[in-house]
């Protein structure tokens, strides 16, 4: 399917989305509490069938934190970027894809490790590869440790 | 002390950890297995003895410096994800890549494979009691090694590779060295097949274990030779061509067996493919130029960059989010061994644990690109 007619077929399903121009994929912006149905359409619809999540993760913005999810259909080989704005950042959460694809998993609990992003639905939400004591979320911004050194 | 109820569960099963030292996880793996007799229930992989959060040190390094903290990831294919880096950064500085450094990046690409899966098919024998094949499989990969030696200044941690091209050129001996290397490598392949594929306790060992459905490869994100093994077409070389692959001709190795003698023969087969990629290049390295231009401290526009590349163990990504400084504000690693991983504790459910190891092997695991 051609780009444009990709972005007719997610805003029918979504309204409320807002493409960025330019980029290397199709960058389609959404607020949080909307992605599990999104994502539950992306991937069944036949025309869609983004069967695939090459990747998901976190971007600390400071203001709000920002996850990112590169989608890929390998029966028609397009490929989509979400991004879904957090925007409470004192108790960051988001839905899980867990369900949807099975190696968000992995990659959710990679992200509460790091970001301390809670999600929703997830079977099994621990730190991945931290210690369970560990103070603070090293990936955010303000993350401070005794032991950092300015380089 | 550790009393009955401390690894025996209610229902009788007996759990014990394999690892974080062990030498079939090859590397510090720790996984906590649930066991009904030898029958393996669930199996849960616990991670992070490696972790140096790699993606928090390259938010205070330069756009040069970073690359070189990508050779730690997945260590056997240290040139390949340096290239993922570079690659992202062309992408945002759209510098053209000098013809020359194209050519050779693919050629060391390809011997990095090479070596990558020589050292497999050598531990995986190691790993099912074949003690042989290890050194069979060390001739091959010494001589890559060399060849990488003499001409990147290092034989694992390549670091050869800088935004827009190479550090310096090749030595002199490359082009003749690496067509000796693939002439003796494919000479000798047969003894490969010789030794494991056709050795009957081998195929018992390995044929319908660890099953992986084509549904359950997609949906755990699998990519690779894990992914082609179950008729997933995922080949980032064929898909999304970067550098030089798209003026080679090479087949993607696609099976649909799914057990672990499938990932077995994918693997042998890109080996082959490997050679005819280096043999279609070798003669014909252009002239010219090895790097392109770049300023000194490199600074990308703001926004998001990626890029891919297909390492020996599958799809490595590489996104860049930069805020127009000189250090990104963000590095995010799609690493191929993460994903991979994940379906382990799905595909040794109901194997004995003997078939744990042989699964294992065939996911070609290395543990500093999962913990990163």
């Amino acid at each position: 399917m051609e780009a444009e007619a990709l972005k007719q077929e997610i805003l029918s399903i979504e309204p409320s989305m807002v493409f960025e121009e330019g980029g290397q994929f199709i960058n389609g912006g959404i607020e949080s509490t909307v992605l599990s149905a999104l994502m539950k359409e992306l991937r069944d619809r036949p025309t869609l069938a983004f069967d695939y999540l090459v990747c998901l993760t976190c971007v600390d913005y400071k203001t709000h934190f920002t996850m990112f999810y590169q989608l890929r259909s390998l029966t028609h080989r397009h490929e989509l970027v979400i991004k879904a704005k957090i925007s409470n950042i004192e108790h960051p959460a988001i839905d899980s894809v867990t369900s949807l694809w099975r190696t968000a998993d992995f990659h959710e609990r990679e992200v509460f490790d790091l970001f301390g992003v809670k999600f929703y639905g997830h079977p099994d939400l621990r730190r991945i590869f931290l210690d369970e004591n560990w103070p603070g979320f090293p990936l955010r911004k303000n993350y401070e440790d005794a032991n950092m050194i300015e380089l | 002390m550790l009393l009955d109820q401390d690894h025996i569960t209610e229902d009788g099963e007996f759990i014990i950890n394999i690892g974080p030292q062990h030498p079939s996880t090859h590397g510090v793996l720790h996984l906590k297995v649930w066991l009904d007799g030898e029958t393996v229930k669930k199996c849960e992989p616990h991670l992070g003895y490696i972790h140096r959060s790699i993606e928090k040190m390259c938010e205070s390094l330069s756009y040069r410096q970073y690359i070189f903290t990508t050779s730690r990831m997945d260590y056997l294919s240290a040139h390949i994800n340096n290239q993922a880096c570079a690659l992202a950064v062309e992408q945002g500085l759209q510098v053209e890549v000098p013809e020359r450094a194209k050519v050779i990046r693919t050629i060391l690409a390809e011997l990095t494979r090479l070596a990558s899966h020589a050292l497999w098919w050598g531990c995986m024998g190691l790993d099912l009691g074949a003690v042989t094949p290890f050194f069979y499989a060390f001739r091959e990969r010494e001589m890559i090694n060399d060849i990488m030696e003499e001409s990147c200044g290092a034989r694992l941690t390549q670091n050869f590779i800088v935004p827009g091209g190479l550090m310096m050129d090749v030595h002199p001996n490359f082009v003749q060295k690496t067509k000796e290397l693939v002439k003796l490598f494919r000479a000798n392949i047969h003894e490969y097949d010789e030794l494991l594929s056709g050795n009957v306790i081998f195929q018992q060992r390995t044929q319908g274990v660890g099953p992986l459905s084509k549904a359950d490869a997609i949906s755990f994100g699998t990519s690779g030779a894990v992914a082609r093994a179950s008729g997933v077409s995922c080949d980032v070389r064929k898909h999304y061509p970067y550098d030089a692959y798209d003026r080679v001709q090479f087949k993607e190795i696609i099976s649909e067996g799914g057990d672990s003698w499938a990932r077995y023969l994918v693997r042998i087969e890109e080996m082959k493919q490997s050679f005819d990629i280096i043999e279609q290049l070798i003669d014909s390295i252009p002239e010219g130029e090895i790097v392109g231009k770049t300023k000194a401290v490199i600074k990308l526009p703001k926004g998001e960059f990626y890029s891919r590349v297909e390492t020996a163990r599958g799809e490595l990504g590489v996104m860049l989010v930069s805020d127009g400084g000189s250090t990104p504000y963000r590095v995010k690693f799609r690493s191929p061994n993460f994903s991979n991983l994940s379906a382990l504790g799905h595909m040794v459910k109901g194997a004995k644990i003997g078939d744990l190891v042989a699964i294992m092997a065939t996911l070609d695991l290395v543990i500093p690109d999962v913990d990163r």
